[in-house]
């Protein structure tokens, strides 16, 4: 067929749902009804590789597939569904996916309604000029509410929802109608097939045989087996060794050209090499401008991570390297702390990325790791003008030195029920928000925009707000730039010696409540020892803070067991293990949570 | 080389105490009689196995040996003296008993079958506390039965004592102590209460409804224990016992040396050829296991050298005298140093261990802080 004609019968388009809200499920289900996946390939959300993916309900990695679909018009349509992460830490994939489409599945609980994720990638969605199908799904559930959701979706976003398909994925209703709207109503892609080649990354992934596959859309042009391609941010080249999409196996293909969707491999090594959002073109006929929207990702959060057994130093670093294979977000640079030894200074695109990192590290390569407590990062001015860009707080420029001090802040869209808009501005304001709008949605919420430190966010933000509205509110932010802000950096002494690793910045405004809240929190953290340990929380040289453990009298088991000496062993070996688990710190015994301590903490009380 | 030891598990009693975790049922309704030949059998298929050698000491413990009553006791004497025959001149043989449990008949059919050394559970002075940790006897019976059995002529008596029990005040431990010492026996051993699992007292710790004493106080009853003790003439040979010079327990120290014993009976432990062994709990199954021709063994591990060499340290260690460098040398052909070399030096340095001559022992602060040291000796 020729190029043209074949793409009159193209439609890329990906779903937008909130967590929950049934987006795997609906993926699936398109997946069985196109007949995609034979029935015993059906696992459930086939989409979700990764183990964790899978425990935590959320996509991190991006997926798509090429279905075949043949329309009650009798003619048979390709279809490429993209699927998008999840999370507010991964909005930049979001944008970068929906970017690869012309339409988007808006799907909404009919019970729940529109929340403020679904809301900011729907913007998202608009932003890239996507048509968009309302979805209203879960309509099987008793508390089901179609009419009102409808209603939502048009005052809020300002879609028409006259149309929108009602339907339960998890009970497989609606999709015939899905797919047909999606023919019907998303707009074929458009472009020359013979320009120079231009094709959006959306994502990437490492394989250990292949190199790294690399996901994309062609948006003009045609790429073929053994062209010679160049990345148009990094201007590095490569030589195409295949061609082909998923479906969602993957298929070896002659060509991809204006408007599919699918794979290369090109013999790349590293998957920092293939950027999101970048531009391939032909190395030979290059394009002459990018596509638009490229942006390097940089790390919003950054932690030290410290293994716990520091022979496993080496080990470490070789799982960083392989995770950095698959995720060009992650970075990480070697460092030392006097408490924790040698380490790295991890940076990552939010707080679940690094969990999810942590966990992966703890689990797929056995390593125990001590983790520091998450930091933004901060722009010092010094007084001789210079600038730094500060992310372990350990390396915070003494006060003198110190012109002032900026830090991230971001904009934060938080929805939430009428009854709970006094409990989220309170919260907002302890948090050093700014009051920046309040919209009504209807009669019962309203979406509130606050703009705030990230730092907070980073804090417990997202855990207070879910507490103080049983969980109604959902929130959203992006990052808005840097402002001053008034802030001191921590210490905390153990034993009369400061801990690097437990320094923090905080307002100079809150910081006596949290260094007292944070050593009467560290007192139960940290087992007793064989001495008295004080915990002393400093700012420079000024103790604000302290607490003492008290010291263990005794441990001896003055127990008759006769000739059991499994049962004594037993009981040291869980001595021992306890133990292992704990940094030693001069002569103190850390246990991990007494790193993340600092998080814990409630400002509140 | 065949142990020299034998332990023999009878679990049965009278009744089960609070806080009691050991191998040991209500002897109403029990088999045994059932009981006493499957362990006839168990002696039986053990020396088959391992044939013993000269015998230098026997315990008999439960639950409440002296649940038997005198037939049913010199039954089991009688076996022990068939598959144990040959015994060392300076033997020691010790049994078990609750006070109010030793009837006269029952002594001298302990004292005809070889028994040489009786070991009371007396546990506290304190009336109303003898209740609350659910023993049955009374004061008064803690004094009839040694009197009984010094009057049969066992010269050799140990009184078990606990403190750290729920309601006790340090000022309870001394009374007791000024109590258990007008009857002069020639030994003690005070333990003190470990919270175990499935126990009454677990439970209504896990409920906080157990008035423990505080840490401080359950450490001050451990000192003044330790410290007037001596004054009446008893020496401090391990973490919880004393004894009159010469009267320390030669079968315990069996154990605390990491020498092999016999172990026989439902739940009880044995360490032949290299081997530890723990025979199974119930005492159903090990009728039928036994009366099925098979050793009642529930579970079997084969100590390997660095097991031993950790053993041989943790457990040594209890005794106040500690390990001695050429024993070590002599059982592993590797110098201490060798193996422990740093681990001794970070806990002599910490105050926890001195190092004399041949001998590595705790301090006085090694023996309060004891787990942290024998938690060091695990590679």
């Amino acid at each position: 067929m020729d190029r043209r004609e074949k793409l009159k019968m193209i439609r890329n388009f990906s779903i937008i749902a909130h967590i929950d809200h049934g987006k795997s499920t609906l993926a699936d289900r398109i997946l069985e009804y196109t007949g995609a996946l034979s029935e015993r390939e059906m696992t459930d959300q086939y989409l979700d590789k990764m183990e964790l993916e899978k425990e935590r309900g959320i996509t991190i990695k991006l997926q798509s597939v090429r279905l075949k679909y043949k329309a009650k018009d009798g003619q048979e349509y390709i279809l490429n569904l993209i699927d998008t992460p999840g999370h507010v830490d991964f909005s930049y994939e979001v944008s970068r996916s929906l970017q690869a489409c012309e339409g988007a599945l808006l799907v909404v609980d009919a019970a729940q309604g529109v929340e403020a994720q679904t809301l900011a990638n729907v913007y998202l969605a608009l932003e890239s000029d996507l048509e968009i199908i309302p979805v209203i799904n879960k309509i099987d559930l008793p508390s089901a509410e179609p009419e009102r959701v409808k209603q939502e979706i048009e005052d809020v976003i300002g879609l028409d929802a006259s149309e929108a398909v009602l339907a339960s994925a998890k009970a497989g209703i609606g999709i015939e109608e899905i797919l047909e709207q999606v023919v019907e109503k998303v707009p074929a892609p458009s472009g020359d097939p013979d320009a120079p080649l231009r094709a959006l990354i959306f994502d990437s992934y490492y394989d250990s045989y292949k190199g790294v596959i690399v996901y994309m859309r062609v948006v003009e042009g045609t790429v073929k087996k053994g062209m010679k391609i160049k990345m148009m941010s990094t201007g590095k080249t490569f030589e195409v060794t295949e061609v082909g999409a998923f479906t969602p196996h993957p298929v070896l293909m002659d060509e991809l050209s204006v408007g599919e969707v699918g794979f290369i491999v090109a013999g790349i090594k590293n998957v920092k090499d293939t950027r999101v959002g970048d531009t391939i073109t032909d190395a030979n006929n290059p394009a002459t401008e990018p596509l638009p929207g490229y942006r390097k990702i940089t790390p919003m959060v950054y932690c030290g991570m410290y293994p716990v057994d520091s022979s496993e130093y080496d080990d470490l670093r070789e799982a960083l390297e392989k995770l950095e294979l698959n995720d060009a977000s992650l970075t990480y640079e070697p460092e030392t702390s006097s408490a924790l030894g040698f380490g790295f200074r991890c940076g990552f695109l939010g707080l679940l990325h690094m969990e999810i990192i942590q966990e992966r590290i703890e689990r797929e390569f056995g390593i125990q790791l001590i983790t520091t407590a998450p930091s933004v990062v901060y722009k010092v001015y010094q007084t001789d003008g210079s600038v730094l860009d500060i992310e372990n707080p350990t390396l915070m420029p003494p006060p003198q030195k110190i012109d002032h001090v900026e830090e991230p802040y971001v904009r934060a869209s938080i929805m939430v029920p009428n009854d709970y808009v006094g409990t989220v501005m309170e919260l907002c304001q302890s948090k050093r928000g700014q009051y920046v709008d309040m919209k009504y949605i209807d009669t019962n919420r309203v979406n509130l925009i606050y703009e705030l430190p990230l730092a907070e966010i980073v804090y417990d933000f997202f855990d207070q707000l879910k507490s103080g509205t049983k969980g109604y509110a959902s929130l959203d932010y992006e990052l808005i730039g840097y402002k001053p802000s008034n802030l001191v950096k921590m210490d905390i002494l153990l034993n009369g010696e400061v801990v690097d690793a437990l320094s923090f910045i905080v307002h100079r405004d809150r910081a006596y409540h949290r260094g007292r809240a944070l050593v009467e929190k560290l007192k139960k953290l940290i087992p007793r020892q064989m001495f008295e340990v004080p915990v002393q929380a400093a700012i420079g040289n000024k103790i604000i803070a302290r607490e003492t453990i008290k010291a263990i009298r005794k441990n001896v088991l003055a127990k008759c067991y006769g000739g059991d000496v499994s049962r004594k062993r037993k009981l040291l070996e869980k001595q021992k293990e306890g133990k292992k688990r704990m940094k030693s710190i001069g002569s103190v015994d850390v246990p991990q949570e007494a790193f993340m301590a600092v998080l814990q903490v409630d400002d509140n009380k | 080389m065949a142990p020299k030891a034998v332990y023999i598990h009878i679990p049965f009693c009278t009744n089960k105490c609070h806080y009691c975790d050991f191998t040991a049922y209500v002897v109403d309704g029990q088999p045994v009689e059932d009981y006493l030949a499957a362990l006839e059998r168990e002696m039986e298929l053990t020396v088959a196995e391992v044939p013993p050698g000269e015998i230098e000491t026997v315990f008999i413990g439960g639950g409440t040996p002296t649940v038997l009553n005198p037939q049913q006791m010199e039954r089991l004497l009688l076996s022990i003296r068939t598959y144990f025959p040959h015994w060392s001149n300076e033997w020691e043989f010790t049994i078990e008993a609750n006070p109010g449990t030793t009837g006269e008949e029952l002594l001298e059919v302990m004292q005809a079958g070889g028994v040489n050394r009786i070991s009371f559970g007396a546990q506290t002075f304190r009336p109303d506390l003898l209740q609350k940790i659910g023993r049955i006897h009374g004061v008064e019976d803690i004094y009839r039965s040694v009197e009984q059995a010094r009057s049969v002529g066992f010269d050799n008596i140990s009184l078990d004592l606990m403190f750290g029990l729920p309601h006790q005040t340090l000022q309870d431990v001394q009374k007791t102590l000024i109590e258990a010492l007008k009857l002069e026996p020639d030994h003690f051993s005070c333990y003190s209460l470990k919270i175990e699992e499935g126990t009454l007292f677990h439970h209504l710790y896990e409920r906080n409804e157990l008035p423990l004493p505080p840490e401080e106080e359950e450490l001050a009853m451990y000192q003044w224990i330790r410290s007037n003790l001596p004054r009446y003439g008893y020496i401090q040979y391990e973490i919880s016992n004393f004894s009159k010079p010469g009267k320390e327990s030669r079968h315990n120290s069996i154990y605390w040396l990491n020498e092999e014993y016999y172990g026989l009976g439902a739940g009880a432990h044995g360490y032949m050829n290299k081997v530890r062994h723990a025979n199974v709990k119930g005492v159903k199954e090990y009728i039928h296991q036994v009366q099925h021709g098979k050793r009642p063994v529930l579970e079997r591990h084969e100590v390997n050298a660095q097991e031993e060499m950790e053993n041989f340290m943790i457990l040594g260690l209890r005794m106040l005298k500690g390990v001695s460098c050429t024993r070590f040398y002599s059982l592993y052909h590797k110098r201490i140093e060798e193996v422990y070399g740093s681990v001794i030096e970070r806990l002599v340095e910490q105050g926890m261990l001195t190092v004399q001559d041949d001998r590595i022992a705790l301090t006085e602060k090694g023996l309060i802080y004891g787990n942290e040291v024998f938690a060091s000796f695990l590679i």
